[in-house]
Protein backbone atom coordinates (compact mmCIF):
# COMPACT_ATOMS: atom_id res chain seq x y z
CA UNK A 1 0.00 0.00 0.00
CA UNK A 2 1.22 3.14 -1.12
CA UNK A 3 1.61 6.45 1.11
CA UNK A 4 -0.64 7.96 -1.19
CA UNK A 5 -3.60 4.98 -0.97
CA UNK A 6 -3.25 4.86 3.02
CA UNK A 7 -4.00 8.48 3.59
CA UNK A 8 -5.97 8.34 0.61
CA UNK A 9 -8.37 5.67 2.58
CA UNK A 10 -7.66 7.88 5.33
CA UNK A 11 -9.42 10.92 3.74
CA UNK A 12 -12.27 8.96 2.88
CA UNK A 13 -13.02 7.77 6.40
CA UNK A 14 -12.84 11.13 7.09
CA UNK A 15 -15.52 12.72 4.80
CA UNK A 16 -17.47 9.82 5.91
CA UNK A 17 -16.94 10.97 9.69
CA UNK A 18 -17.86 14.69 8.62
CA UNK A 19 -21.04 13.54 6.43
CA UNK A 20 -22.11 11.58 10.22
CA UNK A 21 -22.24 14.54 11.98
CA UNK A 22 -24.25 16.87 9.75
CA UNK A 23 -26.13 14.30 9.86
CA UNK A 24 -27.03 13.48 13.43
CA UNK A 25 -26.53 16.84 15.04
CA UNK A 26 -28.88 19.05 15.54
CA UNK A 27 -26.64 22.43 17.12
CA UNK A 28 -25.58 24.66 14.00
CA UNK A 29 -21.75 25.27 15.36
CA UNK A 30 -21.99 21.21 15.58
CA UNK A 31 -23.16 20.97 11.94
CA UNK A 32 -20.55 23.66 10.56
CA UNK A 33 -17.90 21.24 12.71
CA UNK A 34 -18.76 18.52 11.00
CA UNK A 35 -19.13 20.14 7.49
CA UNK A 36 -15.06 21.31 7.84
CA UNK A 37 -14.71 18.16 9.02
CA UNK A 38 -16.25 16.44 5.39
CA UNK A 39 -14.27 19.21 3.62
CA UNK A 40 -11.06 18.81 5.01
CA UNK A 41 -11.24 14.90 4.22
CA UNK A 42 -12.14 15.67 0.43
CA UNK A 43 -9.10 18.14 0.68
CA UNK A 44 -6.30 15.05 1.75
CA UNK A 45 -8.53 13.18 -0.88
CA UNK A 46 -7.24 15.49 -3.58
CA UNK A 47 -3.90 15.94 -1.62
CA UNK A 48 -3.37 12.12 -1.99
CA UNK A 49 -4.25 11.91 -6.00
CA UNK A 50 -1.66 14.93 -6.36
CA UNK A 51 0.76 12.32 -4.45
CA UNK A 52 0.35 9.97 -7.07
CA UNK A 53 1.87 12.74 -8.98
CA UNK A 54 5.02 13.31 -7.73
CA UNK A 55 7.16 13.67 -10.61
CA UNK A 56 10.36 16.27 -11.80
CA UNK A 57 12.12 16.21 -8.54
CA UNK A 58 8.41 17.98 -7.04
CA UNK A 59 6.91 15.54 -4.00
CA UNK A 60 3.64 15.80 -5.81
CA UNK A 61 1.59 17.49 -8.21
CA UNK A 62 1.93 21.39 -7.57
CA UNK A 63 -1.39 22.07 -10.04
CA UNK A 64 -3.82 20.47 -7.37
CA UNK A 65 -1.26 21.47 -4.60
CA UNK A 66 -2.38 24.84 -5.14
CA UNK A 67 -6.07 24.38 -5.70
CA UNK A 68 -6.28 23.03 -2.38
CA UNK A 69 -4.82 26.10 -0.85
CA UNK A 70 -7.23 28.14 -2.76
CA UNK A 71 -10.11 25.69 -1.87
CA UNK A 72 -9.14 26.10 1.84
CA UNK A 73 -9.03 29.77 1.77
CA UNK A 74 -12.05 30.08 -0.08
CA UNK A 75 -13.39 27.24 2.40
CA UNK A 76 -12.83 29.30 5.70
CA UNK A 77 -14.43 32.22 4.21
CA UNK A 78 -17.68 29.89 3.81
CA UNK A 79 -17.09 28.94 7.49
CA UNK A 80 -16.63 32.60 8.89
CA UNK A 81 -19.62 33.55 6.91
CA UNK A 82 -21.41 30.64 8.72
CA UNK A 83 -20.64 31.18 11.87
CA UNK A 84 -21.05 35.18 12.02
CA UNK A 85 -24.95 34.46 10.81
CA UNK A 86 -25.28 31.73 13.18
CA UNK A 87 -24.32 34.67 15.83
CA UNK A 88 -26.39 36.98 14.48
CA UNK A 89 -29.38 34.32 14.14
CA UNK A 90 -28.93 33.94 18.02
CA UNK A 91 -28.47 38.03 19.02
CA UNK A 92 -31.46 38.25 16.82
CA UNK A 93 -33.59 35.15 18.24
CA UNK A 94 -32.42 34.22 21.80
CA UNK A 95 -32.03 31.01 20.51
CA UNK A 96 -28.99 29.01 18.42
CA UNK A 97 -31.61 26.72 16.43
CA UNK A 98 -32.73 26.71 13.13
CA UNK A 99 -36.21 25.15 13.93
CA UNK A 100 -39.05 28.08 14.03
CA UNK A 101 -40.46 27.33 16.97
CA UNK A 102 -37.67 25.99 19.29
CA UNK A 103 -38.90 23.57 21.65
CA UNK A 104 -38.35 22.65 25.54
CA UNK A 105 -35.39 20.06 26.66
CA UNK A 106 -32.19 22.26 25.44
CA UNK A 107 -29.77 23.36 27.41
CA UNK A 108 -29.32 27.25 28.64
CA UNK B 1 9.13 0.07 7.95
CA UNK B 2 9.66 2.58 10.82
CA UNK B 3 8.00 5.06 8.36
CA UNK B 4 5.13 3.25 7.50
CA UNK B 5 4.45 2.41 11.21
CA UNK B 6 4.49 5.88 11.87
CA UNK B 7 1.47 6.74 9.17
CA UNK B 8 -0.29 4.56 10.05
CA UNK B 9 -0.11 5.40 13.06
CA UNK B 10 -0.59 9.28 11.99
CA UNK B 11 -3.93 7.75 10.21
CA UNK B 12 -5.18 6.52 12.75
CA UNK B 13 -4.90 9.50 15.41
CA UNK B 14 -6.05 11.43 12.69
CA UNK B 15 -9.46 9.54 12.49
CA UNK B 16 -9.89 9.31 16.28
CA UNK B 17 -9.63 12.92 16.49
CA UNK B 18 -12.11 13.60 13.44
CA UNK B 19 -14.66 11.02 15.43
CA UNK B 20 -14.44 12.86 18.64
CA UNK B 21 -15.11 16.53 16.95
CA UNK B 22 -18.42 14.59 15.99
CA UNK B 23 -19.03 12.81 19.46
CA UNK B 24 -17.90 15.05 21.93
CA UNK B 25 -20.77 16.13 23.69
CA UNK B 26 -19.32 19.96 24.86
CA UNK B 27 -19.51 22.14 21.71
CA UNK B 28 -16.33 23.76 23.47
CA UNK B 29 -14.51 19.92 23.62
CA UNK B 30 -15.37 19.58 20.24
CA UNK B 31 -13.72 22.69 19.36
CA UNK B 32 -10.37 22.10 20.89
CA UNK B 33 -10.72 18.61 19.08
CA UNK B 34 -11.24 20.33 15.35
CA UNK B 35 -7.86 22.67 16.66
CA UNK B 36 -5.84 19.27 17.77
CA UNK B 37 -7.14 18.00 13.85
CA UNK B 38 -5.71 20.93 11.88
CA UNK B 39 -2.24 20.29 13.83
CA UNK B 40 -2.83 16.94 12.93
CA UNK B 41 -3.57 17.63 9.43
CA UNK B 42 -0.54 19.54 8.65
CA UNK B 43 1.68 16.52 9.41
CA UNK B 44 -0.42 14.64 6.84
CA UNK B 45 0.40 17.16 4.46
CA UNK B 46 4.01 16.92 5.02
CA UNK B 47 4.16 12.95 4.68
CA UNK B 48 1.59 13.59 1.54
CA UNK B 49 5.11 16.02 -0.28
CA UNK B 50 2.97 19.36 0.22
CA UNK B 51 4.51 22.15 3.00
CA UNK B 52 2.72 24.80 1.29
CA UNK B 53 -1.03 23.19 2.18
CA UNK B 54 0.88 22.18 5.82
CA UNK B 55 1.53 25.69 6.13
CA UNK B 56 -2.00 26.70 5.25
CA UNK B 57 -3.54 24.34 7.45
CA UNK B 58 -1.94 25.15 10.13
CA UNK B 59 -2.78 28.54 9.99
CA UNK B 60 -6.51 27.74 9.29
CA UNK B 61 -7.49 24.63 10.39
CA UNK B 62 -5.46 24.92 14.00
CA UNK B 63 -5.67 28.66 13.94
CA UNK B 64 -7.65 30.97 12.08
CA UNK B 65 -11.00 28.48 12.30
CA UNK B 66 -10.19 27.47 15.49
CA UNK B 67 -10.22 30.87 17.54
CA UNK B 68 -13.58 31.82 14.96
CA UNK B 69 -15.38 28.63 16.55
CA UNK B 70 -14.34 28.86 19.89
CA UNK B 71 -15.43 32.83 19.85
CA UNK B 72 -18.58 32.00 18.34
CA UNK B 73 -19.11 29.18 21.44
CA UNK B 74 -18.22 31.47 23.75
CA UNK B 75 -20.79 33.75 22.90
CA UNK B 76 -23.56 31.06 22.25
CA UNK B 77 -23.50 30.33 26.02
CA UNK B 78 -26.39 31.83 28.18
CA UNK B 79 -28.53 31.30 24.53
CA UNK B 80 -31.12 28.51 24.00
CA UNK B 81 -29.13 25.47 22.25
CA UNK B 82 -30.12 22.79 20.94
CA UNK B 83 -29.48 19.25 22.70
CA UNK B 84 -27.09 16.71 20.74
CA UNK B 85 -29.20 13.64 21.57
CA UNK B 86 -30.35 12.37 18.16
CA UNK B 87 -32.42 8.88 17.99
CA UNK B 88 -30.74 5.82 17.26
CA UNK B 89 -32.54 5.00 13.98
CA UNK B 90 -31.60 8.51 13.16
CA UNK B 91 -28.19 7.50 13.90
CA UNK B 92 -28.43 4.11 12.17
CA UNK B 93 -28.97 5.46 8.71
CA UNK B 94 -26.53 8.54 9.19
CA UNK B 95 -24.21 5.95 9.56
CA UNK B 96 -24.83 3.48 6.60
CA UNK B 97 -25.06 6.58 3.90
CA UNK B 98 -21.89 7.57 5.32
CA UNK B 99 -20.25 4.22 4.99
CA UNK B 100 -21.52 3.88 1.10
CA UNK B 101 -19.61 7.29 0.56
CA UNK B 102 -16.98 6.15 2.30
CA UNK B 103 -16.67 2.91 0.48
CA UNK B 104 -16.96 4.75 -3.20
CA UNK B 105 -14.68 6.77 -2.58
CA UNK B 106 -12.00 4.69 -1.81
CA UNK B 107 -13.03 2.35 -4.85
CA UNK B 108 -13.04 5.14 -7.27
CA UNK B 109 -8.88 6.21 -5.53
CA UNK B 110 -8.11 2.22 -5.93
CA UNK B 111 -9.37 2.65 -9.73
CA UNK B 112 -8.02 5.58 -10.67
CA UNK B 113 -5.37 5.22 -14.06
CA UNK B 114 -1.84 4.36 -13.33
CA UNK B 115 0.70 5.82 -14.28
CA UNK B 116 -1.31 9.40 -13.23
CA UNK B 117 -1.57 11.83 -14.98
CA UNK B 118 0.46 14.95 -13.78
CA UNK B 119 1.35 18.81 -14.64
CA UNK B 120 4.63 18.39 -12.19
CA UNK B 121 6.95 17.89 -15.39
CA UNK B 122 4.63 21.32 -17.21
CA UNK B 123 5.31 23.42 -14.03
CA UNK B 124 8.91 22.36 -14.24
CA UNK B 125 9.77 23.50 -17.49
CA UNK B 126 8.03 26.72 -17.89
CA UNK B 127 9.44 27.63 -14.44
CA UNK B 128 12.46 29.79 -15.99
CA UNK B 129 9.10 32.36 -17.47
CA UNK B 130 8.75 33.66 -13.54
CA UNK B 131 12.27 32.70 -12.62
CA UNK B 132 10.63 31.47 -8.67
CA UNK B 133 11.93 28.18 -7.76
CA UNK B 134 8.79 26.95 -5.42
CA UNK B 135 6.13 25.09 -8.08
CA UNK B 136 2.97 25.98 -5.77
CA UNK B 137 3.74 30.05 -5.80
CA UNK B 138 3.82 29.74 -9.71
CA UNK B 139 0.89 27.59 -9.87
CA UNK B 140 -0.60 30.36 -7.53
CA UNK B 141 0.72 33.63 -8.82
CA UNK B 142 1.61 32.72 -12.54
CA UNK B 143 -0.23 30.05 -14.07
CA UNK B 144 -3.47 29.85 -12.67
CA UNK B 145 -3.69 33.40 -11.43
CA UNK B 146 -7.13 33.87 -11.80
CA UNK B 147 -7.80 31.38 -9.15
CA UNK B 148 -5.94 33.28 -6.47
CA UNK B 149 -7.45 36.60 -7.68
CA UNK B 150 -10.95 35.53 -7.24
CA UNK B 151 -9.98 33.61 -3.88
CA UNK B 152 -9.48 36.98 -2.59
CA UNK B 153 -12.39 38.57 -4.02
CA UNK B 154 -14.54 35.69 -2.16
CA UNK B 155 -12.50 36.40 1.25
CA UNK B 156 -13.96 40.27 0.84
CA UNK B 157 -17.59 38.99 -0.23
CA UNK B 158 -17.85 36.96 3.00
CA UNK B 159 -16.80 40.48 4.66
CA UNK B 160 -19.32 42.11 3.71
CA UNK B 161 -21.43 39.44 3.85
CA UNK B 162 -20.63 39.79 7.66
CA UNK B 163 -20.44 43.62 7.66
CA UNK B 164 -24.49 43.35 5.91
CA UNK B 165 -25.84 42.02 9.02
CA UNK B 166 -25.26 44.89 11.25
CA UNK B 167 -27.86 46.38 13.07
CA UNK B 168 -28.15 49.73 11.05
CA UNK B 169 -27.64 51.73 13.42
CA UNK B 170 -24.39 50.59 13.86
CA UNK B 171 -23.46 50.05 9.81
CA UNK B 172 -19.94 51.58 9.69
CA UNK B 173 -19.16 51.10 13.33
CA UNK B 174 -16.58 49.11 15.22
CA UNK B 175 -16.29 45.07 14.80
CA UNK B 176 -17.23 42.94 17.73
CA UNK B 177 -16.78 43.71 21.52
CA UNK B 178 -14.34 45.99 23.01
CA UNK B 179 -11.75 44.21 24.76
CA UNK B 180 -10.13 45.52 28.33
CA UNK B 181 -7.27 43.99 29.53
CA UNK B 182 -4.98 45.15 32.39
CA UNK B 183 -2.56 47.01 30.48
CA UNK B 184 0.26 45.90 32.69
CA UNK B 185 -1.07 41.86 32.35
CA UNK B 186 0.71 39.15 30.29
CA UNK B 187 -1.44 39.38 27.66
CA UNK B 188 -0.58 42.75 27.35
CA UNK B 189 2.81 42.02 27.61
CA UNK B 190 3.01 38.79 25.15
CA UNK B 191 1.30 41.20 22.20
CA UNK B 192 4.06 43.96 22.99
CA UNK B 193 7.03 41.37 22.77
CA UNK B 194 5.51 38.71 20.55
CA UNK B 195 4.02 41.32 17.46
CA UNK B 196 7.08 42.85 16.24
CA UNK B 197 8.46 38.92 15.73
CA UNK B 198 5.10 37.91 14.21
CA UNK B 199 5.33 40.94 11.70
CA UNK B 200 9.09 40.05 10.83
CA UNK B 201 7.89 36.23 10.55
CA UNK B 202 5.01 37.21 8.10
CA UNK B 203 6.96 39.30 5.99
CA UNK B 204 9.14 36.20 5.76
CA UNK B 205 7.04 33.45 4.70
CA UNK B 206 6.12 35.90 1.95
CA UNK B 207 9.59 37.09 0.53
CA UNK B 208 10.68 32.69 1.28
CA UNK B 209 7.67 31.50 -1.08
CA UNK B 210 9.60 32.56 -4.41
CA UNK B 211 11.71 29.69 -3.50
CA UNK B 212 10.73 27.45 -0.59
CA UNK B 213 7.39 26.69 0.96
CA UNK B 214 5.77 29.53 2.05
CA UNK B 215 2.98 32.53 0.26
CA UNK B 216 1.50 35.85 0.70
CA UNK B 217 -1.66 34.27 1.93
CA UNK B 218 0.38 32.43 4.91
CA UNK B 219 2.04 35.25 6.16
CA UNK B 220 -1.00 37.38 5.72
CA UNK B 221 -2.58 35.10 8.35
CA UNK B 222 0.50 35.53 10.28
CA UNK B 223 0.31 39.45 10.12
CA UNK B 224 -3.70 39.16 10.80
CA UNK B 225 -3.20 37.42 14.31
CA UNK B 226 -0.60 39.53 15.36
CA UNK B 227 -3.39 42.06 14.77
CA UNK B 228 -5.64 40.22 16.83
CA UNK B 229 -3.67 39.48 19.66
CA UNK B 230 -3.22 43.11 19.71
CA UNK B 231 -6.23 43.77 19.64
CA UNK B 232 -7.62 41.28 22.66
CA UNK B 233 -5.16 42.73 25.09
CA UNK B 234 -6.80 45.81 24.75
CA UNK B 235 -3.61 48.20 23.51
CA UNK B 236 -5.28 48.90 20.03
CA UNK B 237 -8.86 48.50 19.01
CA UNK B 238 -10.40 47.48 15.76
CA UNK B 239 -11.25 50.55 13.38
CA UNK B 240 -14.78 51.64 12.31
CA UNK B 241 -15.58 49.94 9.30
CA UNK B 242 -16.36 53.16 8.00
CA UNK B 243 -13.31 54.59 7.89
CA UNK B 244 -12.16 55.26 4.18
CA UNK B 245 -8.55 53.65 4.34
CA UNK B 246 -9.68 50.52 5.97
CA UNK B 247 -12.17 50.15 2.61
CA UNK B 248 -8.67 50.78 0.36
CA UNK B 249 -6.37 48.69 2.16
CA UNK B 250 -9.29 46.06 1.97
CA UNK B 251 -9.68 46.16 -2.23
CA UNK B 252 -5.72 47.17 -2.19
CA UNK B 253 -4.87 43.57 -3.34
CA UNK B 254 -7.50 42.12 -5.79
CA UNK B 255 -6.87 46.17 -7.68
CA UNK B 256 -3.49 45.39 -7.50
CA UNK B 257 -3.77 41.64 -8.91
CA UNK B 258 -6.53 43.34 -11.96
CA UNK B 259 -4.57 46.70 -12.77
CA UNK B 260 -1.33 43.83 -13.36
CA UNK B 261 -4.11 41.42 -15.33
CA UNK B 262 -5.36 44.47 -17.32
CA UNK B 263 -1.74 45.35 -18.01
CA UNK B 264 -1.27 42.08 -19.73
CA UNK B 265 -3.81 42.51 -21.84
CA UNK B 266 -2.56 45.89 -23.22
CA UNK B 267 0.64 44.74 -23.89
CA UNK B 268 -0.41 42.37 -26.02
CA UNK B 269 -0.66 38.69 -24.76
CA UNK B 270 -3.63 37.66 -22.40
CA UNK B 271 -5.39 38.76 -19.01
CA UNK B 272 -3.04 38.28 -16.68
CA UNK B 273 0.31 37.26 -18.32
CA UNK B 274 3.54 39.09 -17.31
CA UNK B 275 6.32 40.32 -19.64
CA UNK B 276 8.91 37.59 -18.73
CA UNK B 277 11.58 40.23 -17.80
CA UNK B 278 8.89 42.08 -15.33
CA UNK B 279 7.36 38.68 -14.16
CA UNK B 280 9.35 38.45 -10.79
CA UNK B 281 8.90 42.31 -9.50
CA UNK B 282 5.29 42.25 -10.82
CA UNK B 283 4.24 38.86 -8.92
CA UNK B 284 6.37 40.70 -5.86
CA UNK B 285 4.12 43.59 -6.24
CA UNK B 286 0.83 41.89 -6.22
CA UNK B 287 2.25 39.26 -3.41
CA UNK B 288 3.08 42.75 -1.06
CA UNK B 289 -0.41 44.16 -1.72
CA UNK B 290 -1.81 40.85 -0.97
CA UNK B 291 -0.24 40.56 2.03
CA UNK B 292 -1.89 43.66 3.38
CA UNK B 293 -4.95 43.05 2.25
CA UNK B 294 -5.14 39.01 3.40
CA UNK B 295 -4.08 40.28 7.04
CA UNK B 296 -6.57 43.08 7.28
CA UNK B 297 -9.42 41.51 5.87
CA UNK B 298 -9.15 38.33 7.89
CA UNK B 299 -8.41 40.23 11.10
CA UNK B 300 -11.56 42.18 10.38
CA UNK B 301 -13.51 38.90 9.70
CA UNK B 302 -12.45 37.52 13.06
CA UNK B 303 -13.65 40.82 14.76
CA UNK B 304 -17.25 40.02 13.41
CA UNK B 305 -20.46 42.04 12.51
CA UNK B 306 -20.28 45.70 13.70
CA UNK B 307 -21.57 46.01 16.96
CA UNK B 308 -20.52 49.53 18.27
CA UNK B 309 -20.87 53.39 17.02
CA UNK B 310 -17.87 54.38 15.43
CA UNK B 311 -17.32 56.90 17.86
CA UNK B 312 -17.12 54.52 21.12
Amino acid sequence: MTTAVLFGCCAAITVGIGLYGVAVHAHPLRIILSFNVASSGLFLLFGAIARRGAGAGFGGDPVPQALIITGLVVAFAATALAVVLLLRLAEASGAATLEDDPPDGGSV
Amino acid sequence: MTARLLDVGLVLVVLGMAAWIIVARQTVAAVMGFVAYGLLLSLVWLRLGAPDVALTEVAIGGGLSGVLMLGAAGRLRGVWQPPSEPGFPRRAVAAALSAVVVVGLVVSLLSLPDPPPTLALAAAANADATTIGNPVTNVLMAFRAMDTMLEKVVLLLALIGAWSLAPDRFWGGRPGQCHRADPNGPLAFLARVLTPVGIVVGFYVLWVSAEYPGGAFQGGTLLAAMWLLVMMAGLTDAPPTGRRWVRLILIAGPAVFLLVGLGGMLLGDAFLAYPVAWAKPLILAIELAMIVTVAVTLGLLMAGVPERSARE
